[in-house]
């Protein structure tokens, strides 16, 4: 059985490598800073102990006010889990860091984000839409996008 | 009686073409002309009837059998429908070699059939170089394959070309040394002599030079597991990509006309041609041929396609030593022993074949190829 | 003096026989060999996951079967167990039972096809394919029995599935399960020593251990890798804890070790549609719940291990009737990222190849 590790308890582990990283924690999920994404991301990855080495999913949700970017990580060895969040503020131009440096298995993740819900991955090296055609306009998973029917 | 027997012409009987040959030398070549077209269409529907259905019993189908009794009516829908077809040329394509190359790939198909023997000495031309012909004319037919890659303008026809022109290179040099173990026993060039020789089936006696042969062959005619120049999962469909209606018919004609070809010749060499007990001539030289066709089918329906420097490697570092190693046993036996019992010569090359594979198959091992980029 | 040439590009794709659907791999190409390599996708997208937000969380359910038509039990499954846990829907005995028969049941069908699609890829004309499409055509006939359909089932409900079995299922079943191995063992036979496809497929498209977990891959092409990880062991879901099966792996990580995992993964199948024979408890197959279900605020994930790798539901709710956020981990999708990896260096014969080992449905990809 997989154990899903205790945001909280993680969070005290970083928040002493990374001070005022965290912005919240609870039991089943652990929201970081996204200028701190990609250090955390390491960190976790290859902290003995963490060994989070499998990326599962990204994925992002519009809730209006702020896009939440949602990491669902395991480790292999010790078969343990973790959902880190990401927290993007800003509507007009969400940017976020991309973790492909780090897992490679973000790849088409990101690219899939960015095309339908407009988030902006820094240093994501082939950062173009995947499924849509280059030229459409807008992004539809966005809760404001109104299809081409409405 | 068939229509060979019933012929104005009793030339059954006559042997091979002399100067007094009754209704004069033009009229035999009229005549065995319209005779060769004939047999050559009707066997290729036939085979493409064949084909489909042995095929389809391979892989637990039924094939076609809605167009007249059984399905034998499919080839002609099958023509009915692409003769209907609208003839496309591509833009960008080099229009002349584009029109050519059917016609180029075609008529060196149908000429090989001037040579082969369907009966003793029933044939349109007795060449005193059958087989020597028969591997020039044969080899022409690439040209029009590789016409039809150029003139597409299309880079999957392209490299589906390429490929033709490489494998057909390869695949000659073993084709050519097989047929010459077999011309050692026979003494003769022309196929009719070969055909008459045969006492026991060459097959007996040259067992290595008929594998060699029959795999240079399938290679020679592209088909599984050497279809690599119209290899539909990788190239889509190679040289006629952009081929339709009556041009593709006319490759496909050729792809059929070129599969009896080889049937016809692998009969005449390794399979004593049309001899045989009880039956008459001709029909021994259908049965053959047909039997031959189908295992090729048969083939065709089993193996999974080689990769194509797999292909290459088969033929110069497996096909080619062998091929010379069997030449020079079999010219040791035609020196030492010409006159001795076949049976333990049989025998001896039945041991040869075996230690020869299975010795050169230690040495040869296909896969790998990884090419650092 | 070396050969001066040009590389060049080449589309395969969107429409090619072996893309196994509307794909593109744009390619450059020195000759044969492969030196660079793009998948383009995105022609069948349908916008699942948007339109999954305007209905409710039932009729959500059709639309899963849309995803890997290949597999759709499969989908059904992660989706109705997410729904689940998001809404602590209890789940009858009998109905876990059910799932697990027909989520295997479709292992072995998509396992077969895609198999005997990799074997056409390497050349072999139609014969393999047709061979296995014969045994599918057995489990269509299944769940034919069971849901009404052939190819999207609709079968799984939330809170168990929409109909018992009828009575002629359970000896169809097992007339199946008994005659199914000796089919695998023809398989083998045809091609197991086959001197060519080996050829074609071992030490091909090498995906190491390292690689295949940082790119995420899943399914068989992580096994194939020498992984063992398999979601109905590592994180058991439904009623797979109480099941005797091994989990193939491979050592190298070629093409040819993805294709004995799979063979080696319809035997395990075998295994467990067995077992799960025996055990059928009897009673109810379906909770009652609420016809417009409201499940509370929150947000759940879960993945099951479908035929082609971790298929991942991530369902968030905002207490209506409609999924706020729908999302799917399409194991296809990301299984893709290796593609460039494991074939540049490698031929034309062999990136189709590979690419069949690999064994995406378009229908996932783009969703």
């Amino acid at each position: 059985m997989t154990i899903a590790l205790s945001g909280r308890k993680i969070a005290g582990k970083l928040q002493e490598q990374f001070p005022g990283s965290i912005v919240q924690s609870d039991e089943s999920s652990l929201l970081v800073k996204s200028e701190h994404l990609l250090a955390i991301a390491t960190f976790l990855k290859t902290t003995p102990g963490f060994d989070f080495d499998y990326l599962t999913s990204v994925t992002a949700v519009d809730y209006r006010d702020y896009f939440e970017l949602v990491y669902h990580l395991i480790s292999i060895e010790h078969n343990h889990s973790l959902v880190l969040k990401v927290r993007c503020h800003d509507r007009e131009n969400p940017t976020v860091p991309s973790v492909v440096g780090v897992w490679r298995g973000a790849d088409f993740q990101e690219r899939e984000i960015y095309d339908l819900m407009g988030i902006k991955f820094e240093g994501h090296p082939n950062l173009k839409r995947i499924v849509l055609w280059e030229g459409f306009q807008g992004h539809p998973l966005r809760k404001e996008y109104k299809g081409i029917y409405k | 009686m068939s229509l060979l027997d019933t012929s104005p012409i009793n030339w059954a009987t006559t042997g091979t073409l002399s100067p007094d040959w009754p209704g004069g030398y033009w009229l035999h070549w009229v005549v065995f002309t319209i005779i060769i077209l004939v047999f050559v269409l009707a066997m290729v529907m036939g085979f493409i009837y064949i084909e489909r259905r042995f095929v389809a019993r391979i892989q637990s189908r039924l094939g076609p059998n809605r167009a007249g009794l059984f399905g034998l009516l499919q080839p002609v829908f099958d023509a009915i429908k692409v003769l209907v077809k609208e003839d496309i040329v591509p833009a960008g394509g080099d229009k002349l070699v584009h029109w050519w190359a059917p016609v180029v790939a075609f008529v060196p198909a149908l000429m090989i059939f001037v040579v082969i023997p369907f009966q003793d000495g029933a044939l349109l031309a007795d060449l005193n170089i059958g087989i020597l012909y028969v591997v020039a004319v044969g080899s022409v037919g690439m040209v029009g394959v590789f016409m039809a890659g150029w003139g597409s303008n299309n880079k999957y026809s392209v490299i589906g070309a390429m490929r033709a022109v490489a494998q057909i290179i390869t695949y000659e040099i073993p084709l050519g040394l097989a047929i010459i173990s077999v011309v050692l026993l026979s003494g003769s060039l022309s196929l009719n002599e070969i055909v008459n020789s045969q006492n026991i089936p060459f097959i007996l006696l040259q067992p290595l030079g008929f594998l060699i042969y029959f795999v240079s062959a399938c290679a020679e005619l592209n088909r599984t597991p050497f279809d690599l120049l119209e290899a539909d999962s990788e190239i889509v469909a190679g040289y006629h990509i952009e081929y339709s209606g009556m041009k593709f018919a006319i490759f496909y004609l050729a792809e059929y006309i070129e599969a009896l070809a080889v049937s016809a010749i692998i009969t005449a060499l390794f399979l004593s041609g049309w001899r045989g007990p009880l039956l008459p001539p001709w029909l021994w030289f259908l049965i053959k041929v047909v039997v031959v066709f189908m295992f090729i089918v048969w083939v065709r329906g089993t193996i999974p396609r080689l990769r194509v420097d797999h292909a290459m490697a088969l033929s110069w570092k497996f096909l080619l030593p062998v091929a010379l190693l069997n030449l020079f046993i079999t010219s040791i036996e035609v020196i030492l022993w010409p006159l001795v019992l076949p049976w333990p010569i049989i025998l001896l090359n039945l041991a040869i074949m075996v230690v020869l594979i299975l010795l050169w198959s230690r040495f040869f091992k296909l896969g790998g190829g990884r090419v650092e980029v | 003096m070396p050969i001066k040439t040009e590389p060049f590009a080449i589309n395969f794709g969107p429409f090619h026989p072996s893309t196994h659907g509307v794909f593109r791999m744009r390619t450059t190409l020195d000759g044969e060999v492969i030196i660079d390599l793009e998948p383009v996708f995105g022609y069948l997208h349908r916008g699942i996951e948007k339109l999954a937000e305007g209905r409710t969380y039932t009729q959500n359910i059709p639309f899963t079967d849309r995803l890997d038509y290949l597999a759709s039990m499969s989908n059904n499954l992660a989706y109705v167990l997410a729904v689940e846990k998001l809404a602590g829907v209890p789940v009858p005995e009998r109905a876990e039972y059910l799932r697990v028969i027909m989520a295997e049941l479709q292992r072995i069908a998509s396992h077969l096809i895609a198999v005997g699609s990799l074997l056409n890829d390497c050349g072999a004309f139609m014969t393999p394919i047709l061979y296995m499409i014969r045994e599918r055509e057995k489990i269509l006939d299944l769940f034919e029995m069971v849901s009404g359909q052939r190819l999207t089932y609709n079968y799984m409900r939330i809170g168990g599935v929409s109909q018992d079995i009828p009575d002629e299922f359970l000896p169809a079943l097992e007339k199946f399960v008994e005659r199914m191995p000796s089919y695998i063992d023809e398989y083998d036979r045809l091609l197991a020593e086959n001197e060519i496809l080996l050829a074609r497929l071992k030490g091909v498209g090498i995906l190491s251990k390292g690689q295949a977990i940082n790119i995420s891959a899943s399914g068989p092409v992580l096994r194939g890798s020498g992984v063992e990880w398999d979601i109905r062991k590592v994180d058991p879901y439904s009623v797979y804890d109480r099941f005797e099966f091994d989990i193939p792996t491979g050592t190298l990580g070629d093409s040819y070790d993805r294709y004995r995992v799979r063979i080696e993964e319809m035997r395990q199948s075998l295994r467990i549609i067995e077992q799960a024979m025996k055990q059928l408890p009897s009673g109810a197959v379906k909770t009652d719940v609420p016809w417009l279900m409201l499940p509370p605020r929150g947000e759940a994930y879960a993945h099951i291990e479908s035929p082609k790798g971790e298929l991942g539901f991530y369902i968030v709710s905002d207490n209506s009737a409609k999924p706020y956020r729908f999302h799917i981990r399409a194991p296809s999708l990301i299984n893709l990222t290796a593609l460039r990896d494991m074939s540049v260096g490698w031929k034309i014969a062999d990136l189709i190849a590979i690419f069949g080992s690999i064994d995406i449905c378009m229908g996932e990809v783009d969703r």
